[in-house]
């Protein structure tokens, strides 16, 4: 029982990673209908970024958890920014075009974007300092869960909430899901479109560089490359639970995460990935919207 | 009319070319404060790619559309962006119901109301007391233009879930929810039973009056167009081919060929 719920704990924190790219998959999703394929990069440049900001920080004697959060803080503005220029020099542009167009455009993103932090920076693993502290509190039940664990399913608990009370509650989060529904007819009641397009893609990328500090301060190190497969996996959770959907991926992230946590726990690490992808082939041949997705009806 | 009204549209020698086809030809048309003005025609006249120019959707290819604010300077309305002509004080319905179904009725007329308010982005998600205020402010003048239509028992729905009569009074809520002076409705009886047009006929003129937006309408229902309006243009193969009250449009044989057909000479 022990083991089932620390693979149940593991699991959770890992698909609570999962969920929170997806939340930017899907987000865009629903809005211009594109799949960000570069949005797994934004992913690896907030890592970089933190693990710079680290690095400086550790130069000038700042202590553990300040600097988690000073890395935190930068990695987010920097990724913002990155998403925010992505989109606005590779997507809006192809706005109108053909949907397989962006679509390209954003592959090559992610290719430029890779080899851009590859030239930028190195081909070689760098070790990530482990920002986040042991808590004292966390001993009697650290054979279950670690306090790295509880710190990432705690932030990402309040980015969920966060985000769920900009969308619900907000004056933008209301143009959002206006522009999400009907993109012309939110610009004819003076919403402005394009502001919320590249806002989507901000908070999209906002929420990917929480994703990638977390994971690297928790695995301990950094490569060009972690963004591809982690942009996969989250692509994965997104489609499972049914992309544009925004509770949606939180579910299927989730999913993912247990998935491939009693895999590795109960069969084999070596077959966790497998499952991962063996679920997403399943869930595109049983129930292609996925799990909370509507089926798109097509007007004739 | 004795007294000079007020032009708030001017529409001069409107073309919209799409390749080869002219699907809107010189068209000039002018809506004054106060009016209830109408646009006819048959099918496929060119009278809602007419409104899609006004309303910024499609940049036309020749022609001038300018707005006459009252006390303000004119604005040219062409090759703007929808959202900017909505600003400008020109609000527009569907043909076809394009609400936000997802959302509730007042969401939908609440994102109308947006546009009207300062507070930008930051300012919207870091919740400042003003924002707040503004916020409420929203919320309650949304509630008295569902009053208005008559919907303020729905407030909480989804709009999805309105009957359909319902469902296009939510949308020329929304769209004066805008603030607009000028509103244009694209046939707004469409599909409606002789009482919800009768109703929708009754809310027009109220709004005309009460409210003190002029109002551009297409409509297929020449009850309703000869009830409430005055003037009336009527389109044809993408050309203006008449323009008067009620009285002159039944009267003019062009209209009446438009219509049912030219007359044939036994």
């Amino acid at each position: 029982m022990e083991y089932f719920l620390e693979l149940f704990l593991g699991g959770t924190t890992r698909g609570s990673i999962y969920a929170l790219i997806a939340l930017g998959y899907t987000m865009v999703y629903g809005i211009i209908q594109l799949i960000n394929f570069a949005h797994g990069e934004i992913y690896m440049i907030g890592a970089f970024v933190a693990l710079i900001v680290a690095g400086v920080c550790t130069i000038y004697g700042l202590s553990g958890v300040s600097i988690l959060i000073l890395a935190g803080v930068i990695a987010v503005i920097y990724a913002s920014a990155y998403g925010y220029t992505l989109e606005k020099i590779a997507y809006r542009p192809l706005r109108g075009a053909p949907r397989l167009s962006p679509l390209i455009s954003a592959i090559g993103m992610s290719i430029f974007l890779q080899n851009y932090v590859l030239l930028a920076q190195t081909s070689d693993f760098l070790p990530f300092p482990r920002l986040i502290p042991e808590f004292a509190f966390m001993e009697p039940v650290a054979h279950i869960i670690g306090s790295p664990e509880l710190v990432i399913l705690v932030t990402t608990f309040i980015t969920m909430i966060l985000l769920t009370l900009l969308i619900k509650k907000t004056k933008v989060g209301k143009a959002m899901r206006a522009t999400q529904q009907d993109m012309s007819m939110a610009r004819l009641v003076g919403v402005n479109v394009d502001r919320i397009i590249s806002l989507t893609f901000v908070i999209g990328s906002a929420l990917a560089a929480i994703g990638g500090v977390l994971v690297a301060s928790y695995i301990g190190q950094v490569n060009f490359y972690i963004g591809f497969l982690a942009g996969v996996k989250a692509f994965t959770a997104a489609v499972l639970g049914g992309i544009g959907s925004i509770p949606g991926a939180v579910l299927g992230g989730l999913v993912l995460g247990w998935a491939e946590s009693f895999a590795a726990g109960y069969i084999s690490s070596d077959y966790e990935d497998v499952f991962t992808f063996g679920l997403l082939v399943l869930i595109l041949i049983l129930r292609p919207s996925g799990i909370l997705g509507k089926a798109r009806k097509q007007k004739v | 009319m004795a007294e000079k009204k007020h032009k708030l549209l001017e529409v001069k020698g409107l073309t919209m070319d799409f390749g080869g086809l002219r699907a809107v030809d010189s068209v000039s048309l002018e809506v004054h404060e106060g009016e209830i003005a109408a646009l006819i025609g048959p099918n496929g006249a060119g009278k809602t790619t007419f409104f899609n120019c006004v309303t910024g959707i499609y940049n036309p290819t020749k022609g001038d559309i300018l707005l006459h604010p009252k006390g303000l300077e004119t604005r040219r309305l062409n090759g703007l962006k929808p959202n900017k002509v909505t600003e400008m004080g020109l609000a527009r319905t569907f043909q076809n119901i394009r609400l936000f179904s997802d959302m509730t009725v007042l969401e939908n007329v609440m994102i109308g109301r947006h546009c009207r308010t300062k507070s930008g982005i930051f300012r919207s998600i870091v919740r400042g007391k003003a924002v707040l205020e503004e916020e409420q402010f929203i919320v309650e003048s949304s509630y008295q233009l569902l009053e208005k239509v008559g919907l303020e028992d729905f407030a909480n729905e989804f709009s999805k879930n309105l009957p359909y009569g319902a469902q296009r009074r939510l949308e020329i809520a929304r769209a004066m929810a805008t603030d607009p002076f000028l509103l244009l409705l694209d046939e707004p009886a469409a599909g409606m039973n002789p009482q919800e047009t009768s109703d929708l006929d009754q809310l027009i003129c109220k709004i005309s009056t009460e409210e003190q937006i002029a109002i551009l309408l297409i409509e297929h229902d020449m009850k309703l167009v000869m009830n409430i309006s005055n003037p009336i243009y009527v389109m044809e193969y993408g050309k203006k081919i008449a323009e008067g009250s009620p009285q002159e449009i039944k009267d003019n044989p062009k209209v009446i060929e438009a219509y049912l057909g030219e007359e044939v000479d036994a």
